[in-house]
């Protein structure tokens, strides 16, 4: 997270350096910007309060540590798409389950699923790309989870 | 005001006065609610202020023509490395990505290229990887990586060429 600190403050600096006219423009854009997307950003933020809620760690750990592969990557890309995770919980979490004996390809899933599917993030998608660009990109998303999963499994030996 | 942002307005309202009830009557999940909601509205905070000076900065002083040349109609094969260089140093997830490919946009990438900054800001950025390879091991991250990558590039492209024949435009102003 540092250098994205440091390289704003360095980018800023330089362009108060060059002018001091288009970097006022240019913090006057952002704060525009960012005030004008903050509804959906609170949409979600408000969606991810409540999912996370309803669908706790626990669930997640009960639910893909037993049952077998094809169920596991169902309910993986499930869990996966409805939740929204930081990185820093979301891999230690499969580090977990990774231990429990839960397979390669059904953590594939659920973390692919995890970071490219959006359904709490769709208040700020639509907002940015319309509805309709923001179904189809998810559910391209989806698709190119389950494949990856499979590769992965195939890779690993877990498939056949 | 249009019937759509009253239904957003009560339903804000009837959040912050649940929550709100909940700490007061110490009502477990809704405290629980709250908590979710101040935790991952900090981690938001940390990062979405320098990202959008970022893409103000970018906004000022990037040329159009710059990004259409390397990102446009004619960039051709280069555009989608440069844009997946580009994702692999972002930070954030997928609600970060979301503007920055909407400003690489306005200023003239095409919409594959966005759809592909898109992609793989989600699944290839090189901090996380590696924080991933180590409880995962590289051998997952490698497969995961490089599976998905091709495919990525491939859905933005069909994505891509069925909206322009369409002649989509992204919604202005935002």
């Amino acid at each position: 997270m540092y250098y994205l600190y440091i390289l704003t403050i360095l980018a800023l600096l330089i362009s108060v350096f060059k002018s001091v006219d288009k970097t006022s423009k240019a913090v006057k854009i952002a704060v525009k910007k960012f005030i004008t997307i903050l509804p959906a950003f609170l949409s979600m933020l408000i969606l991810v309060s409540i999912i996370l809620f309803l669908i706790p760690d626990k669930i997640i750990l009960k639910y893909l540590g037993d049952n077998n592969k094809f169920v596991g990557i169902t309910l993986a890309s499930f869990f996966g798409s409805v939740t929204l995770m930081p990185g820093f919980i979301a891999f230690p979490l499969c580090g977990i389950l990774l231990k429990k004996g839960v397979t390669y390809m059904v953590l594939s899933a659920f973390s692919t699923t995890l970071m490219m599917v959006g359904i709490l993030t769709y208040p700020i998608e639509k907002a940015y790309f319309g509805v309709k660009v923001t179904i189809i990109r998810n559910m391209f998303s989806f698709f190119i989870a389950i494949v990856v999963a499979l590769i992965t499994g195939i890779f690993f030996g877990e498939i056949g | 005001m249009p019937l759509g942002n009253k239904i957003k307005i009560a339903g804000l309202f009837a959040y912050i006065c649940f929550v709100a009830a909940s700490f007061i009557l110490n009502f477990n999940p809704g405290k629980l609610i709250g908590a979710n909601f101040y935790s991952f509205s900090i981690e938001m905070l940390k990062i979405l202020p320098f990202a959008f000076i970022l893409i103000g900065l970018f906004e000022v002083w990037v040329k159009r023509e710059t990004v259409e040349k390397h990102l446009g109609t004619e960039s051709g094969f280069r555009g989608y490395l440069w844009t997946i260089l580009l994702a692999g140093t972002s930070v954030g997830g997928l609600y970060v990505a979301f503007p920055i490919a909407y400003s690489l946009h306005s200023k003239g990438a095409k919409l594959s290229i966005i759809f592909t900054y898109i992609g793989a800001s989600a699944i290839c950025r090189v901090p996380m990887t590696i924080f991933e390879a180590s409880f995962m091991g590289i051998k997952f991250s490698m497969i995961r990586v490089l599976a998905s990558v091709p495919l990525v590039i491939a859905t933005s492209i069909v994505l891509g060429n069925y909206l322009t024949k369409r002649k989509y435009k992204v919604l202005p102003g935002k």
